[in-house]
């Protein structure tokens, strides 16, 4: 098969035109500089290649092949929790922030943002299984557990945490519970998904990957 | 061939594309600022330093407001032999709602001071409040910015710091006169405010202390 015939939708394992064939990686508002991927030219004879250089070729669009489904993922788990407003562009300004002088920036905010939320939670329903609740100390935890996913990006749990202040404002029992329940429901949902998240960057920098943030863009 | 070489050596260097703006300062005669930043939240104070960091500055994040005075050189709103921190800090940018001192509190509290009056200090708040700012910008504030803090915000805060290297004052605490640093004092006016609309504003807890 030659190069002209050869279309593959996924990876190539029969014909020669592995050794050239490249993905582009160019995501939507990303660029990933570190990771190689240029479009091959179609038609390009190999001839001159040999087969050490065949063999880790091969090897090497299989390293890429991984890196780009993992990528891939990346971008898609991204874009969805952005979409669902899980998270908003707040979590964009986290990401570029990240760089080669602060490699695990995002990880270190989020990873204080869960230890904080954790214990203001906890707090949280002891309060309110007192009686008579102390509302005012209630609204103080709502208020640092709404800055605080406000300030990564963790945009459904700073949205019931307003509902939540309100029910507060309200002296509303049955309504705090309910926003409780609520709070601590999207809490679970964006730690699960960001700790996913992380999980496919470890994977990617493993497999020697670069990961697709956004650049930081000029003000 | 070529393209492999390429390849590979891509595979094998850093995973993290380098920042455009860092390298630019890096070369540039940009002198270092340092900013004491005040917080009790501790994912603000850890987003607040990766922000300033970003654009150069060299941090200092403490956690209350009193610890933000000690660190100046401050007690009981009476300057002691100044530290030589206070001579250092370039830009102080505090929250507004702390418990027990607020960042108004603060604020007040430094341009009370004539070892610490010519410091520019930023307040930040997640409440948009005519009133607060308007109290901030009176007491002294160069701005009042709204929470959650963003990289365009940091990138403006350069504007208030016109001498880097130089000293706010003087190892001696003596009085200065008017310093290039605070040249631009916004008084009773909202012009040139960040503010961003805000449907939410609740009154701040001041005092309550929180476990």
């Amino acid at each position: 098969m030659t190069m002209a015939e050869c279309k593959p939708r996924g990876p190539c394992s029969g014909c020669a035109c592995e050794s050239e064939e490249a993905v582009v990686k160019k995501r939507e508002g990303f660029e990933d500089e570190a990771l190689v991927v240029k479009k091959g030219e179609g038609g390009e004879e190999e001839d001159e290649e040999d087969e050490r250089e065949e063999d880790v070729s091969a090897a090497a669009v299989n390293g890429v092949v991984d890196v780009e489904r993992l990528l891939q993922e990346l971008v898609d788990l991204t874009r969805s929790l952005l979409a669902e407003e899980v998270l908003d562009q707040q979590f964009t300004q986290l990401q570029q922030l990240q760089d080669e002088s602060n490699p695990e920036f995002v990880l270190e905010v989020v990873s204080l943002f869960f230890e904080d939320s954790e214990r203001l939670l906890e707090e949280l329903t002891e309060f309110l299984a007192q009686d008579p609740i102390d509302y005012v100390a209630v609204d103080a935890h709502v208020h640092q557990l709404k800055g605080s996913s406000s300030s990564i990006g963790a945009q459904k749990v700073k949205t019931v945490c307003i509902k939540f202040r309100k029910c507060c404002e309200e002296e509303d029992r049955e309504g705090c519970q309910k926003c409780l329940e609520q709070v601590k429901q999207e809490f679970s949902v964006v730690k699960n998904k960001l700790e996913h998240m992380f999980e496919l960057e470890q994977k990617i920098l493993a497999a020697g990957g670069s990961l697709p943030y956004p650049e930081e863009e000029e003000y | 061939m070529e393209l492999l070489m390429e390849l590979s050596s891509k595979m094998t260097t850093n995973n993290y594309p380098v920042s455009q703006k860092r390298f630019a300062a890096a070369i540039s005669s940009i002198p270092e600022a340092h900013v004491l930043a005040v917080d009790d939240s501790i994912v603000d104070r850890k987003l607040i330093e990766g922000l300033l960091k970003t654009s150069l500055y060299k941090v200092t994040a403490v956690d209350s407001a009193l610890k933000a005075l000690e660190f100046l050189g401050v007690r009981d709103g009476c300057s002691t032999s100044l530290r030589p921190n206070a001579s250092q800090v370039n830009l102080i940018i505090t929250d507004y709602c702390m418990p027990g001192m607020t960042g108004y509190d603060l604020l007040k509290a430094i341009k009370d001071s004539t070892a610490l009056r010519e410091i520019p200090v930023v307040v930040m708040s997640s409440e948009n409040s005519p009133n607060r700012i308007e109290s901030c910008l009176k007491e002294g504030a160069e701005e009042f910015l709204i929470k959650p803090v963003k990289i365009s915000d940091v990138k403006r805060l350069w504007s208030y710091i016109r001498n880097p290297t130089k000293a706010p004052c003087s190892g001696s605490g003596e009085t200065l006169g008017p310093s290039p640093i605070c040249s631009k004092r916004k008084v009773g006016s909202l012009e040139g405010l960040q503010v961003k609309s805000n449907p939410e504003s609740q009154p701040c807890l001041n005092g309550v202390i929180v476990a």
